[in-house]
């Protein structure tokens, strides 16, 4: 018995001790990216390299910002997002009211039809879609990367199916004896009892088009036109060199994501888990 | 009476139809029909400019004659054989390191997440910075303890499994959706398992990993998918490089449809690679009533 609790300790010990090494692991990345942006040209090429900069130059994110127009990417990044979000919320809470609540002819087949197509790669549709939206005149414009979201997203219509399945149908009968239309209903009674997880859904459709890489390498030309995620990218073909300026633009540009997690923390953790488990 | 029900049946069909008709416009113009077009343009050499002309298989058997693409093909396949198994066993290491409550669990949990967070793009420039042979980290780390590193990204040999290595940074994701599923087992099972003398690693073999296989099931599926289309971490650390050791399926179909405007070839390659990922669902699926265990719902 003893034996055996000793070996407990020693187990638990060791889970934490790899715990904490699996957490510097993730913290490295971003610790290497904040120290290369603060270190002296000189400095850059020591070996072994210097773990904490000295002297410490903030001169470098004054002079990455000069050559990354990073308030531009960032409007860009802003304007795609939003448009995005306001697409998504709009079609899929409309798609799936009607998947949760209301009766129609063949409706569980095409629900089902919607979920299979979540496995479809993009690459099969990514060419005649790039030749749509050639054909109407919106390449080098944001509305390829926007207009798409107004017509939903099969995941994100699941996930509000799931919440609307969850009201009880009395509710709605009620409201209709009351003569109240679907269209009233669903704006009136639906929409702000599932609130919690119209949030989710901005969430989620936020990290997707604010971290969106290729879509924008496809549609946009125009470097006027760049968000962050291929603004980042530019700037280190052309700056590459200059490491510190480059991790200072890398980390200037994750900052709205870290600001964002912190303010969103615990309704992504569970959303992501149900979008994980569910699907 | 009959008939007015019948009457209200259209009616609720006409509603139904007119809430879910964005998603019906979105599928026909978004996904069916560049599915069949995309199908369509694959036995054609269509360049935009000029209509599709009609080369029958042409497209099919080049692309099998092209060295370049057997070497993303094989290189994607590289990346698929690394990403989805390492993905699965770091996500499932995190998620039963974190499964438990302690003091603190939220700040590891919060640290852990957050670079699944970080767009792509700049977690791909992080690395380059990171994983640099002359001033990266852990090259210099690795010299601390003597050891001569490798060229990382630079080295033909290692390109893959560096990016390999840092996609693992993402594993949050599956970190999270493991511990839900953990939380949701029962605890008289291991109770049980207990009281009959069973050690934790016999309880992790014979409930847990069984207990989570729906779990596993669904990233296997998604990985899969995931892992043939992967494109922004090589396209940005190495744009293929060094001498096309880390160049994937998708990349090379984006240089052939947005750089050179071979919709054609394009198209035969995304159909393939299509048809590719639907036959290892498939597989995942068809093996998957021997391993996934439905059990106590």
């Amino acid at each position: 018995m003893k034996y055996r609790s000793r070996n407990e300790i020693f187990a638990s010990f060791s889970s934490k001790i790899l715990l904490i090494l699996i957490t510097l692991i993730f913290l490295s990345p971003f610790f290497w990216m904040f120290s290369t942006s603060l270190k002296a040209d000189h400095d850059l090429f020591l070996s072994p390299p210097l773990l904490i900069p000295n002297p410490l130059i903030f001169q470098n994110y004054k002079k990455a910002l000069e050559y990354f127009p990073f308030f531009r990417y960032f409007k860009n990044s802003l304007l795609i997002t939003f448009g995005t979000i306001l697409g998504t919320l709009l079609s899929c809470s409309l798609v799936a009211y009607s998947f949760s609540k209301l009766r129609w002819w063949g409706r569980n087949f095409f629900f089902y039809l919607m979920i299979g197509t979540i496995m479809i790669p993009f690459a099969v549709t990514i060419i005649p879609q790039f030749i749509i939206f050639e054909k109407l005149g919106w390449i080098n414009t944001f509305l390829p990367l926007i207009i798409p979201s107004f017509f939903g997203t099969p995941l994100y219509i699941f996930l509000i199916r799931q919440f609307f399945q969850t009201i009880p149908d009395e509710l709605l009968d009620a409201a209709r004896i009351d003569g109240a239309s679907e269209f009233q209903i669903f704006l009136q009674i639906m929409l702000p009892l599932c609130k919690p997880v119209l949030f989710l859904i901005t969430l989620l459709q936020f990290l997707a088009s604010w971290n969106n890489y290729m879509g924008p390498l496809i549609y946009l030309t125009d470097e006027s036109k760049y968000p962050l995620s291929l603004g980042l990218p530019q700037f280190l073909d052309r700056y590459g060199t200059h490491w510190n300026w480059m991790m200072a633009a890398a980390t200037v540009s994750i900052v709205p994501i870290i600001i964002f997690f912190f303010f969103a923390q615990s309704y992504l953790i569970e959303g992501i888990k149900l979008s994980g488990l569910k699907g | 009476m009959k008939k007015s029900l019948s009457a209200k049946k259209k009616k609720d069909n006409v509603i139904g139809f007119l809430f879910a008709s964005p998603w019906f416009i979105g599928f026909i113009i978004f996904t069916a029909y560049p599915i069949l077009a995309s199908l369509s343009y694959s036995f054609t050499e269509y360049h935009i400019m000029l209509p599709p002309k009609w080369i029958g298989i042409g497209n099919y058997t080049r692309l099998f004659e092209d060295p370049l693409f057997i070497k993303a093909f094989y290189n994607t396949l590289a990346y698929v054989a690394g990403l989805v198994p390492i993905g699965l066993v770091v996500g499932l290491i995190i998620a039963l390191l974190l499964v438990k409550p302690f003091k603190g669990r939220n700040l590891y949990r919060g640290t852990i997440y957050i670079p699944s967070l970080v767009p792509l793009y700049a977690m791909a420039t992080i690395s380059l910075c990171f994983f640099s042979s002359y001033f990266g980290i852990v090259n210099g780390l690795l010299s601390h303890l003597g050891i001569n590193g490798p060229l990382w990204l630079s080295d033909e040999k290692w390109v893959k499994f560096t990016i390999v290595l840092i996609a693992q940074w993402g594993a949050g994701t599956t970190a999270l959706i493991y511990m839900a599923t953990i939380n949701d087992i029962p605890s008289e099972l291991y109770e049980a398992a207990m009281l009959d003398g069973a050690n934790k690693w016999q309880m992790f073999w014979k409930i847990t990993l069984p207990l989570i296989s729906p779990a596993t099931l669904y990233y296997l599926i998604i990985a899969t998918i995931g892992a043939f289309q992967i494109f922004d971490l090589p396209q940005i650390m190495t744009s293929g490089g060094p001498n096309d050791a880390s160049i994937s399926y998708v990349m090379y179909l984006y240089r052939h449809a947005f750089r050179y405007m071979n919709m054609g070839l394009a198209s035969a390659m995304a159909w393939f690679l299509f048809l590719i990922s639907l036959i290892l669902v498939m597989l995942i699926f068809k093996t998957s009533a021997r391993w996934v265990f439905y059990g106590t719902r």
